[in-house]
């Protein structure tokens, strides 16, 4: 069988019966009409393999999977479009990466074998174990508050929030200078090779901690781990769970407590955390167990707007119209906050927040885009 | 490691820099020849990538050399580049790479001996830090 064919066969692209749902609930081909899922697919039925391969559409998808979750027929778009991004990459069709792609080159450099101070950010006050059965993956969260300083430099406090969370509801983590990253871009940009170095070293890194709970604090990360290394190395042997509903859990238990707020916030659902992985709950239940007013915006959950980036590929014009239309959304709701739990949506928000020339409908308007997990540090009981 | 020859990448800006290199050359001040210089036309327009992807090629030190402030060919570049290559540091380091094996210089087109000077320290420099940890495996 052709590469194609068990690409279509494994994503159920077979079963698409052109209705075109897909591209008309699509972000992308509402604002760019030269995109069309529906087509990419149908291409793909009729053989015209040669023409997908080498057409810049590949790019355009923001993988935000609103087309999965609408599909009558369940095709997995998605899926698609990241598999034939590793036969695009293979025929030379190379992405448009933002600042050059030094994402996925940190993303590759983590994984070199030099010993990394991916650390730093560990003070005297945080108590972490080096074996044990929670351990915290941090992801390159840090990493990215260094290379996006100029829009989310908060990212750099959120492994040490979530480790004084967990601290204060009893529990040490393991963290390991070990880690790499989870490749989640790289993959996503057709760097298959690549991930699946980054992929086997955190695998065997983590066994040998002998974790049973792998907790996330990064939508990415946790999608990663949960479908893309079960997709491509089997049963991981320990269980991976997203840091609001391991909190939840630890709440139902009385370990963690938190102390009420009267802040007024709305929640940004990623679409990693969200449509990828059916998170919708845990998060705003965590939010609202602070006290906090939790508005809700027009579009939630399933319906959710994207941030208009994946993977820091073909960022332009489409996505800075959806990240205007999501502010305007979350400003509609009158608060001043939007808490999210995926780094990246902090990043492309705030890059259009913290740019210099802002379009007109959001000039005036001040927002900010917060990580959950350093707004739920903020409220821990006894000091914060 | 005695023998060990560092290899540098150097980017110079159009203005100040490679003609200061260029100074060096006609001036025949004798320098090592560890770098291998690519001509920018202003520190600003500097990615971090060019830096990052430089170290994941396996070079051993990457000279960045622009403008002096405030004498800048396009007003404000080297203030950009300052901002950046510090961040770009602080990256490497929690990298593991080491964020002295990247070095910003301001020589001006008439600092030929300069140039030469910063050749030799920054080599010398490299040569104490060793291989870089990345140069084994180049992709």
């Amino acid at each position: 069988m052709t590469k194609i064919k068990e690409i279509i066969e494994d994503t159920g692209a077979f079963d698409c019966v052109e209705c075109g749902k897909c591209t008309s609930l699509c972000p992308v081909a509402k604002m760019n009409p030269d995109f069309a899922p529906r087509l990419i697919v149908v291409k793909a039925q009729e053989g015209m393999e040669a023409e997908i391969k080498s057409d810049k559409d590949i790019w355009s998808c923001i993988t935000c999977e609103i087309c999965n979750d609408m599909c009558p027929y369940k095709v997995d778009f998605t899926g698609f479009i990241q598999r034939m991004r590793v036969e695009a990459i293979e025929c030379g069709n190379l992405p448009t990466r933002s600042q050059a792609g030094a994402v996925h080159s940190m993303e590759r450099l983590t994984g070199r074998g030099q010993k990394q101070n991916r650390l730093i950010w560990l003070t005297d006050q945080l108590k972490v174990k080096e074996k044990g059965d929670v351990y915290y993956f941090t992801g390159c969260v840090y990493q990215l508050g260094i290379l996006y300083q100029d829009r989310a430099p908060e990212l750099k406090q959120v492994p040490a929030s979530v480790v004084r969370i967990l601290n204060a509801a009893g529990i040490e983590p393991v963290v390991s200078n070990e880690e790499v990253c989870c490749g989640h871009d790289l993959l996503w940009s057709g760097d298959e090779d690549s991930f699946m170095k980054l992929m086997d070293k955190n695998i065997k890194m983590i066994r040998d901690t002998g974790a049973k709970t792998v907790v996330f604090s990064c939508a990415e990360g946790l999608r990663t781990f949960e479908m893309d290394y079960k997709d491509y190395a089997g049963d991981l042997g320990f269980e991976v769970k997203h840091i609001s509903e391991y909190l939840l859990d630890l709440m139902e238990q009385g370990k963690l407590e938190l102390k009420s707020s009267s802040s007024k916030v709305t929640y940004h659902d990623s679409c990693r955390l969200g449509r990828h992985m059916g998170i919708y709950d845990p998060p705003r239940e965590l939010i609202k167990a602070t006290g906090t007013e939790l508005v809700e915006m027009s579009s939630i959950r399933e319906k959710a707007i994207c941030c208009g980036v994946n993977a820091f590929v073909s960022c332009g014009e489409v996505s800075k119209k959806m990240q205007v239309q999501r502010i305007l959304e979350a400003k509609g709701t009158g608060t001043d906050i939007m808490l999210t739990y995926c780094p990246k949506c902090m990043i492309h928000y705030n890059c259009l927040l913290a740019s210099e020339k802002k379009p007109k409908e959001i000039e005036d308007l001040d927002i900010k885009v917060k990580d959950a997990s350093i707004f739920i540090a903020e409220h821990l009981k006894g000091g914060g | 490691m005695t023998d060990f020859e560092p290899q540098i990448v150097a980017f110079c800006c159009n203005w100040c820099s490679y003609a200061g290199a260029d100074l060096a050359g006609v001036s025949r001040i004798q320098y090592p020849s560890t770098a291998r210089i690519v001509r920018i036309m202003c520190t600003g327009r500097l990615e971090p990538q060019f830096i990052l992807r430089s170290f994941e090629l396996g070079a051993d030190g990457v000279l960045v050399a622009g403008c002096h402030i405030g004498e800048c060919h396009y007003i404000s570049g080297n203030e950009r580049a300052k901002v950046k290559i510090a961040a770009t540091k602080e990256l490497l380091d929690v990298l593991g790479v080491d964020g002295r094996r990247l070095r910003l210089e301001w020589i001006s087109a008439s600092e030929g001996i300069k140039f030469a000077r910063t050749m030799e320290e920054f080599t010398k420099q490299l040569i104490e830090l060793g291989p870089s940890p990345l140069r084994g495996e180049v992709k």
